[in-house]
């Protein structure tokens, strides 16, 4: 990459002044999206699936990560793989379903087949092919680089040289665990998720996915009907923890957290969920102080987390839990892909619940996110006008005394730092 | 099949009266909805009724075990609709232009007076030059038996293997 892309500098920080500024350039400029796809997306490590969605063996699922077609699934032996969804005969896609359960897979345009561990299984006349199609691997289904899990969260990387994930995990273990731990049978995904489309650079996501500030001024409808329905309460947690603010967690990775003013189906009771829900909220609130102590067991409970992991995963633990990835089609558009976590073996009519909560803020037909879309499509819109307008401005909190505030936007220059120290890298 | 006796007489045996009563409910709805007259619109339902768009792209049918797009009871359905007439509904400030176009009506039951309703449905949906289309099939519960006819169920089953449009802030 040229020095096109530094020269200008895209992030300006200026400790002294207190400002920290974005050129609205790179969220525009196809070559901007390019310098990511090589410094980025084929050097970070990419969210790829929960081991829930591949819970039995031979089970399998295709996903489109880091601009690759992909097969997640378990072999004959339940050992967890990520292929490239390409036959390496003459490169068509060899699954095509989104998910299923199979013994082999088979390409349907000359009919090579591989076992679901990949190696090339057709037995095709001898005079065909030689021996090493059989035995040199040649003619096996290429594996990803590098595949790794954390508390069941998995993820790939397309550089064979990356850190381990545990290592650019860093501090975002600690937040993954506070989620991994609500269950002790663990935590699964429900039902498919929703996939949609916003018309809008994929950075501008990963900022609005930890902004505290947005809240209220964005989400003001979504505020009313809780109060509607009684299920606002924004009363503190009756502890002495008090956990309200911003966490950068390296690498990137930052999270913001606050005390909730919603419900949790873990473990926090609001009025709407009815009294009947009241004891069994309070057993679960319970039991996680049982296991974890007064301060984390309540932390758990009581608190909302907003979490990005760089450069595309969010988990946020607020009314429900989220998983959510986005990946760059163009300078202004983003595929978004969202799942909601649970509890196994949750209770039908807490998971009923949980389901709620998630669908009434999140998502394309909730009461929140579709403003947030709305915003993030102005946004876009409004960088037609950079040649006149060229910053962004992302120094909310700088000149404060202590430690940053969960509305602040230190979390998003997390972001940007790291984004400025990957895309100078490979410059 | 509609010789239900719950039906009022004029409609009872006779399908095709039936059926033009329930498309000029439906074109009656599509109306409503085309012209923002939402508060009109939620008047159709019967009290506890539910709205739901399930998951695309899969057979998922259980708002209670998969997450789905939509999955309104009567009292979030009502919130809906007070939050669209909100200015502070962004994503349809200032307000989108859409027409919802409705075919293939088919009545495949009916008990009890209430019938089963199912059509094919496309929904545009245009703001600052960019144009959604939504498609699917609606499926219904009708209370034919009140004067006007009552939604008890709204199922929007999109065939679209991904939400292109990215919102679904309208009512498709």
């Amino acid at each position: 990459m040229d020095t096109i892309l530094t020269t200008p500098q895209m992030v300006v920080e200026d400790r002294g002044r207190h400002l920290f500024r974005v050129a609205r350039r790179a969220f525009t400029d196809e070559a901007v999206l390019e310098a990511e796809r090589r410094a980025i997306f084929d050097r970070c490590w990419l969210y790829l699936g929960h081991s829930s969605e591949i819970a039995n063996n031979c089970d399998f699922l295709t996903r489109s990560v880091g601009g690759r077609e992909i097969i997640f699934n378990r072999d004959r032996g339940g050992a967890v793989h990520a292929f490239l969804n390409t036959c390496p005969h003459r490169g068509a896609m060899v699954v095509r379903e989104k998910k299923g359960n199979a013994l082999s897979f088979r390409c349907f345009y000359h009919g090579w087949s591989f076992n679901v561990n990949g190696r090339f299984a057709s037995r095709f006349d001898e005079g065909n092919y030689g021996k090493e199609h059989y035995g040199g691997g040649c003619a096996d289904l290429a594996q990803v680089p590098r595949l790794e899990s954390y508390r069941d969260f998995w993820f790939v990387n397309f550089d064979r040289n990356a850190v381990p994930l545990a290592d650019y995990l860093a501090g975002a273990k600690e937040y993954i665990d506070l989620v991994a731990d609500q269950n002790e049978a663990g935590m699964e995904v429900v039902g498919s998720g929703q996939q949609y489309i916003i018309n809008a650079n994929w950075k501008l996501l990963a900022e609005n996915s930890i902004d505290a500030f947005h809240g209220f001024p964005v989400h003001s409808t979504y505020f009313d009907y809780l109060k509607t329905l009684g299920s606002l309460r924004m009363e503190s947690a009756g502890s002495e923890f008090s956990a309200s603010g911003m966490h950068d967690l390296g690498n990137g990775h930052a999270v913001i957290e606050y005390a909730s003013p919603w419900g949790r189906p873990i473990a926090r009771w609001v009025p709407s969920m009815g009294e009947d829900k009241r004891p069994v909220i309070a057993a679960l609130r319970e039991g996680l102080i049982k296991r974890f102590g007064e301060q984390r067991g309540t932390r758990m409970s009581e608190f909302s987390r907003n979490m990005l992991i760089f450069p595309n995963l969010v988990i946020n633990d607020i009314m429900a839990i989220t998983i959510r990835t986005f990946m760059p089609a163009a300078p202004n558009k983003m595929t978004v892909s969202a799942w909601a976590l649970g509890s196994r073996g949750e209770d039908h009519d807490l998971r009923k619940l949980r389901l709620f909560n998630f669908l009434e803020f999140l998502g394309p037909g909730g009461f929140a996110t579709p403003d947030d879309q709305e915003a993030l499509e102005n946004c876009q819109r409004g960088y037609q006008n950079l040649r006149e307008v060229g910053w962004n401005d992302i120094s909310k909190g700088m000149p404060r005394n202590g430690p940053p505030m969960n509305d602040d936007e230190e979390q998003m220059r997390c972001f940007w730092r790291q984004w400025r120290d990957r895309i100078g890298a490979v410059s | 099949m509609n010789g239900d006796v719950s039906l009022p007489p004029v409609l009872r045996n006779d399908s095709a009266a039936l059926r033009g009563r329930i498309e000029d409910f439906l074109y009656l709805e599509a109306d409503l909805l085309d012209d923002w007259k939402i508060e009109e619109w939620f008047a159709l339902f019967a009290e506890g009724a539910t709205y739901e768009v399930p998951p695309t792209g899969t057979d998922e049918h259980d708002p209670a075990t998969s997450l789905f797009y939509i999955a309104d009871d009567y009292v979030r359905l009502r919130e809906r609709v007070v939050r669209l007439t909100k200015k502070e509904a962004h994503s349809e400030f200032p307000r989108s232009q859409q027409r919802h176009m409705i075919s293939n009506v088919r009545i495949t039951g009916v008990t009890d007076g209430v019938a089963d309703v199912t059509c094919n449905f496309v929904t545009y949906r245009a703001k600052r030059g960019v144009v959604d289309t939504y498609y699917g099939k609606h499926l219904y519960r009708i209370d034919c038996t009140s004067e006007p006819f009552r939604i008890k169920s709204k199922r929007s089953v999109l065939a679209m293997d991904m939400l292109y449009p990215g919102k679904l802030t309208i009512i498709v």
